[in-house]
């Protein structure tokens, strides 16, 4: 009885397991495929070929749309990091005016959701002559409140002590940030990396509204317009053109996968 | 002191420029855009309640929201019980069992773009692995994102797939929690397993219910990259989300007054609705 209970149980978490990681599998199959070949379920091509991966390349900028990518969730990253955590400091650790103002704001910017500010966002961009820039793309993301709240809340728990001798020592307060805070930091910082980097990586409403010029594109906003505009022309491309996206991120999950885990779910960021 | 009211006011001063500019001024900036009729070309033209008006008669919107009910009567019950279940199994003393948490939570880190175009893919009609799945095992195959009944549930068992790992995350931390003394208690009082579950799994993991219920509401009423690609809103616009509606409002026809005016009344719908859910919950675990 027992014995097949266990049975059961694994036979139900290997199918479900299945069902999340088999098209995934079987996308990557399907983008070696022939045309005649990609709507079976095999999982091996009879007839192996890169012309899904030449056609993507050759018929979109994903390259650059990569380096894009790259540098857009990067450089929002590194600032969430940096400026976030100057931030925070300064609201776990040193007292000045208007710190509850700051704090409550932070809060109660969680509670506003992203489609109402959308809009007056757009408009904001538009008027700044932002549209088709880079700027557009981060520089509305170069703080996060959750993040902050999270370093806020890390930062709190860091003994007055080190803070106190480090002053004795005649520190600045960067650098008793920077040394002694970042260094114990460590848990905390990863999980703010993480969901940063994978929030921007993944994000495509806000492309889609302020970038139309192609060579700036990001990958999910190209990869959205050039399945939709039949630019892909097929599925096998389409999908090629998907795992430029994909891959990247789950050779970062198969390595990093309990930080990942760790850090979206307490973030609630969701690809 | 003095030098910590210096540092710290100078720490801070770049995050509060960001939030005047970035935060504020268009929460702010959104309250007014819904008396203003304006293509961002021409001067904006003041229209009143105009704007307000024209979305309370808007057939087009309303017919958005309650898509994005039918959405959430279906992608609630399924995402709490799948992930319901798949945490009761990973809470077991498992072999593999961070893979088996990893499998489960793969999806997540996936691009919703890329989701979106793999499943248009998985749900074709006659290409599609599923359909090939049913036609394999005799039976018709289904017209998945064409047919107006079909179309809007696909989508939803497509996103309950998606974040079912996430919230299974969740429901796992809620289980550690339970005390083991209560297990112990209600074992001794010969409890069946369903019994159990009912009357002590289940209670204890209110909080965590709850959480769910609200981060998948709010999930559901921002839909809008599934349709985008997927369907297009269609067929009979059956899978026309509010966000899809705002966006087409804001980039296709250039109203940014009522893609403002449905941004406003589509954060005070989710309010609303997060509220009377609280409410009930709380109620029904009165009972």
């Amino acid at each position: 009885m027992k014995t097949l209970r266990r049975i059961a149980l694994y036979t139900g978490l290997t199918i479900a397991a299945l069902t999340f990681i088999y098209p995934f599998l079987w996308m990557a199959s399907a983008t070696f495929k022939p045309l005649s070949e990609v709507g079976t379920i095999a999982l091996f091509p009879s007839h192996a070929t890169l012309d899904n991966y030449r056609t993507m390349w050759a018929r979109a900028p994903f390259g650059r749309a990569l380096l894009n990518s790259m540098f857009v969730a990067g450089t929002i990253t590194i600032s969430v990091l940096v400026f976030g955590s100057i931030t925070a400091y300064s609201m776990a650790r040193l007292r000045f005016r208007g710190r509850p103002v700051l704090n409550a704001a932070t809060m109660g910017v969680l509670l506003v959701p992203g489609q109402l500010t959308l809009i007056p966002m757009y408009t904001l961009i538009v008027q700044f002559g932002w549209v088709d820039t880079y700027a557009a793309l981060i520089v509305p993301y170069l703080f996060n409140a959750t993040a902050i709240l999270m370093m806020r809340q890390f930062f709190l728990q860091i003994p007055q002590s080190l803070i106190d001798s480090a002053r004795m020592d005649g520190m600045g307060e960067m650098r008793i940030l920077f040394t002694i805070f970042w260094p114990l930091s460590r848990p905390v910082l990863s999980i703010v990396a993480i969901f940063t980097f994978m929030g921007s990586w993944n994000e495509v409403l806000w492309p889609l509204l302020v970038v139309r010029e192609q060579h700036l594109m990001t990958l999910p906003q190209l990869l959205t317009v050039f399945s939709l505009g039949g630019g892909a022309g097929s599925i096998g491309v389409s999908l090629a053109s998907a795992m430029v996206l994909v891959v990247p991120v789950v050779i970062a999950y198969a390595i990093l996968q309990r930080n990942f885990i760790e850090s979206m779910a307490s973030s609630g960021v969701k690809g | 002191m003095r030098a910590e009211r210096r540092s710290g006011s100078l720490m801070a001063a770049p995050y509060a420029a960001f939030l005047a500019v970035f935060a504020l001024y268009p929460i702010l900036f959104a309250l007014v855009l819904v008396f203003l009729k304006w293509d961002l070309v021409t001067t904006p033209v003041f229209a009143g309640f105009d704007n307000v008006r024209v979305l309370a008669n808007d057939g087009r919107f309303w017919r958005a929201v309650e898509n994005t009910f039918v959405f959430l009567s279906i992608h609630l019950p399924l995402q709490i019980a799948s992930a319901l279940a798949l945490a009761l199994a990973l809470n077991r003393p498992l072999m593999f069992r961070s893979f088996w948490r990893a499998a489960f939570f793969l999806p997540v880190v996936i691009s919703g773009a890329v989701v979106a175009i793999l499943w248009s893919n998985l749900y074709a009609t006659d290409v599609g692995l599923i359909n090939g799945l049913l036609v394999r095992v005799g039976l018709n195959p289904v017209p998945w994102l064409t047919d107006p009944s079909t179309a809007m549930p696909a989508i939803a068992a497509m996103v309950t797939w998606k974040n079912v790992g996430f919230y299974v995350i969740i429901y796992l931390a809620g289980l550690q929690y339970i005390p083991r003394s209560c297990k112990e208690a209600i074992e001794i009082e010969g409890a069946t397993t369903w019994q159990r579950f009912r009357y002590l799994t289940l209670p204890m993991l209110l909080p965590q219910t709850i959480l769910v219920v609200t981060l998948s509401t709010i999930n559901g009423f921002q839909l809008f990259i599934e349709p985008y690609v997927m369907t297009g809103g269609g067929p009979l616009r059956r899978t026309y989300s509010i966000v899809l509606y705002l966006y087409t409002n804001a980039f296709a026809y250039q109203k940014m007054g009522y893609a403002a005016t449905i941004g406003v009344a589509l954060a005070l719908i989710i309010g609303t609705v997060v509220l009377i859910q609280r409410r009930v919950i709380g109620k029904a675990e009165a009972l």
